[in-house]
C-alpha cells in the first residue's frame, strides 16, 4: 500500500496535506480505499462548517459498508470535492489524487500532532 | 476456528479477500465485487457455494415426510429432476430455512440447505420425522462428500458445457429449476443471481479439478459480495435477514411458496392460517442520493413504519435498492422515506425483481 512521505496521517485512515496558502487537504489513504472495496457513494460536507478534531463530517460508502470520515484537527471546512462526488470510484482509482476535503485550520500547529508517513506505516503493517 | 471448503486453498491462491460467512472462511471477492458482478451480469462466473449442504432424504416414507415437513407443496414434482423451492416452517410460522428440494425418484429426494442452518436444519427434519408414524420411513443424510459449484451467467451454461466435455447433451435439455445425474454430478438449472446457468454438485474430492476446468474455459471467480447484490437486484431473500424463526413467509415476500391446497397438514400451517400477515415485505428504489442497508427506518405515507432488510448499492442499476418490511397496507408505486443518518430520504416502492437476465426492471 502506497503511503507518500510528505502527507500525514490519522489512526482512521486519513490522509492531511500542507497547503501553501496554510489550508489542509483530507481524503482517504490507499489502506483504507483497498479495506473499503469498491466506493460506490460519498458525502461531504457543507462549506463554512466549522468542526471540532475528530469529528465526524463526511460518509465514504462502498458496496459493502459505510464508513465515517473524520476531520483531523479543528477549524473550518473551506471546500468539498464534488469530481469526487460525481465519481466515487476516483477514491479507488488514486487515493492521494482523489481529495475529498478542504479545511482552514484554527491553529495549523495541529497537523504538527497528527501521524508521520513512518509511523502510520507501521499502524498498518501491524494490523 | 472457521471452516474451509475444499478450494479454500485455490481462493488464498487466486488473491482472494477471505471474510467469515456463517462459520466459514469463505471469499467476498477476488479484486472487485463490482466487476464480479458485472461479469455474471453479462458473460459468468463461479462461485464456490460448497457451504451449503445438500442433505439426502431417502426411503419409502419420503414423500409424505416432505408433504409434512415443507410450506410448499413436492406433490408439484412429477418428472424425475425436477425442483422446488420452499420456506421449512417451525410450528409457529416461523422459517427455519429456506431451500431447494430435487425429485429423482419416489423414494430419493435431495435438499440443499443454507451453511448457517445447516445442523439446525438436520437436526429439526430428524425430529419431524421421528415424530411420525415408523419414524416417517425416512433416512436423513447430510452429504458433507459433496461441494459445490454456482456458475453462473448468460454465458454459464456453454462455458460449463466447454469445461464438462459430454455435459452438453444430459444438460441441454433441462428447464429451469430441472435437474439430472451426470456421472458423479448432479447438474442443476438453478441460481441466486437472476441469471442462467448451473450449480454443480459435485465430489468434494473433484471440486478442485472441476473449479480449474471452468477456470480454463473462461469462467472468472466471483465472490459472496457479489453473490449478495446479484441476488437483491434478482429479489431473491437471504436467510437470516429477510425472514427467521420468528418471521414467517406470508411477511417475507414469499407467499407464492406457500400452497394452501389439498388440505395439506404442512408443519406451520395452523399458525399462518390463524392470523392474516399484517406486514409485507416490498422491494424499493432511492430516489434521492445515498446507500440503503440492513435496518433502516422506513416511514410509508399513510403514517405507518418498517424497516428495511436487505439493502445495497446497485451495480446493475447505479442506484441503491433494499427490501422493507412495511405495513401490509403498502402498494406499488407508493413513496416512503427511509431514514439515512438522520435524513429522510425519498424511495419508490416497486414490484421484485429489480433485475431479471441483465434487464432492469423497475
Amino acid at each position: 500500500m502506497s503511503v507518500p512521505a510528505n502527507l500525514r496521517y490519522t489512526e482512521s485512515h486519513e490522509w492531511v496535506r500542507k497547503e501553501p496558502d496554510g489550508s489542509v487537504t483530507i481524503g482517504i489513504t490507499d489502506h483504507a480505499q483497498n479495506a473499503l472495496g469498491d466506493i460506490v457513494f460519498l458525502e461531504l460536507p457543507d462549506t463554512g462548517r466549522s468542526v471540532a478534531a475528530g469529528e465526524e463530517v463526511a460518509v465514504v460508502e462502498s458496496v459493502k459498508a459505510a464508513s465515517d470520515i473524520y476531520a483531523p484537527i479543528a477549524g473550518e471546512i473551506i471546500a468539498a470535492n464534488s469530481d469526487a462526488v460525481d465519481a466515487p470510484e476516483s477514491v479507488n482509482t488514486d487515493a492521494y489524487a482523489s481529495w475529498l476535503f478542504k479545511l482552514k485550520p484554527a491553529n495549523l500547529n495541529d497537523i504538527d500532532k497528527l501521524l508521520t508517513a513512518d509511523a502510520y506505516k507501521a499502524i498498518i503493517d501491524a494490523a | 476456528m472457521s471452516k474451509q471448503t475444499p478450494l479454500h486453498a485455490t481462493h488464498v491462491a487466486a488473491g482472494a479477500k477471505l471474510v467469515d460467512f456463517a462459520g466459514w472462511d469463505m471469499p467476498i471477492h477476488y479484486g472487485s465485487q463490482l466487476e464480479e458482478h458485472k461479469l455474471v451480469r453479462s458473460d459468468a462466473g463461479m462461485f464456490d457455494v460448497s457451504h451449503m449442504l445438500p442433505v439426502d432424504v431417502e426411503g419409502a416414507g419420503a414423500q409424505d415426510f416432505l408433504r409434512r415437513l415443507l410450506a410448499n407443496n413436492i406433490d408439484k414434482l412429477k418428472e424425475a429432476g425436477r425442483a422446488l423451492y420452499s420456506c421449512m416452517l417451525n410450528e409457529r410460522g416461523g422459517v427455519v430455512d429456506d431451500l431447494i428440494t430435487y425429485f429423482f425418484a419416489p423414494d430419493f429426494y435431495r435438499i440443499v440447505v443454507n451453511a448457517g442452518t445447516a445442523e439446525k436444519d438436520i437436526a429439526w427434519m430428524r425430529k419431524q420425522a421421528a415424530a411420525m408414524p415408523g419414524g416417517g420411513n425416512v433416512t436423513i443424510t447430510a452429504r458433507r462428500d459433496f461441494a459445490m459449484i454456482a456458475v453462473q451467467g448468460p454465458q454459464a451454461r456453454a462455458k460449463v458445457w466447454a469445461a464438462l466435455p459430454g455435459s452438453q447433451a444430459v444438460s441441454e435439455p433441462l428447464k429451469y429449476f430441472q435437474a439430472c445425474q451426470w456421472n458423479d454430478i448432479t447438474l442443476c438449472r438453478t441460481g441466486y443471481t437472476g441469471e442462467d446457468g448451473f450449480e454443480l454438485i459435485v465430489p468434494a474430492t473433484r471440486v478442485v479439478e472441476i473449479w480449474n476446468a471452468l477456470a480454463d474455459a473462461g469462467v472468472k471467480p466471483a465472490g459472496l459480495g457479489a453473490r449478495d447484490t446479484l441476488r437483491l437486484e434478482a429479489g431473491m431473500n437471504l436467510y437470516g435477514q429477510d425472514m427467521d424463526d420468528d418471521v414467517g413467509p406470508l411477511e417475507s415476500g414469499l407467499a407464492w411458496t406457500v400452497d394452501f391446497n389439498a388440505g395439506r397438514d404442512f408443519v406451520g400451517r395452523a399458525a399462518l392460517e390463524s392470523a392474516p400477515p399484517a406486514r409485507a415485505l416490498v422491494g424499493i428504489v432511492l430516489e434521492d442520493r445515498g446507500v440503503l442497508r440492513s435496518h433502516m427506518q422506513v416511514f410509508t405515507d399513510q403514517g405507518g413504519f418498517g424497516e428495511t432488510t436487505s439493502g445495497s448499492f446497485a451495480p446493475s442499476m447505479n442506484a441503491s435498492i433494499a427490501f422493507a418490511r412495511v405495513p401490509a397496507s403498502i402498494a406499488i408505486g407508493d413513496t416512503v422515506h427511509v431514514d439515512i443518518r438522520g435524513k429522510q430520504l425519498k424511495a419508490r416502492v416497486v414490484k421484485t425483481p429489480f433485475v431479471r437476465h441483465g434487464q432492469i426492471l423497475v
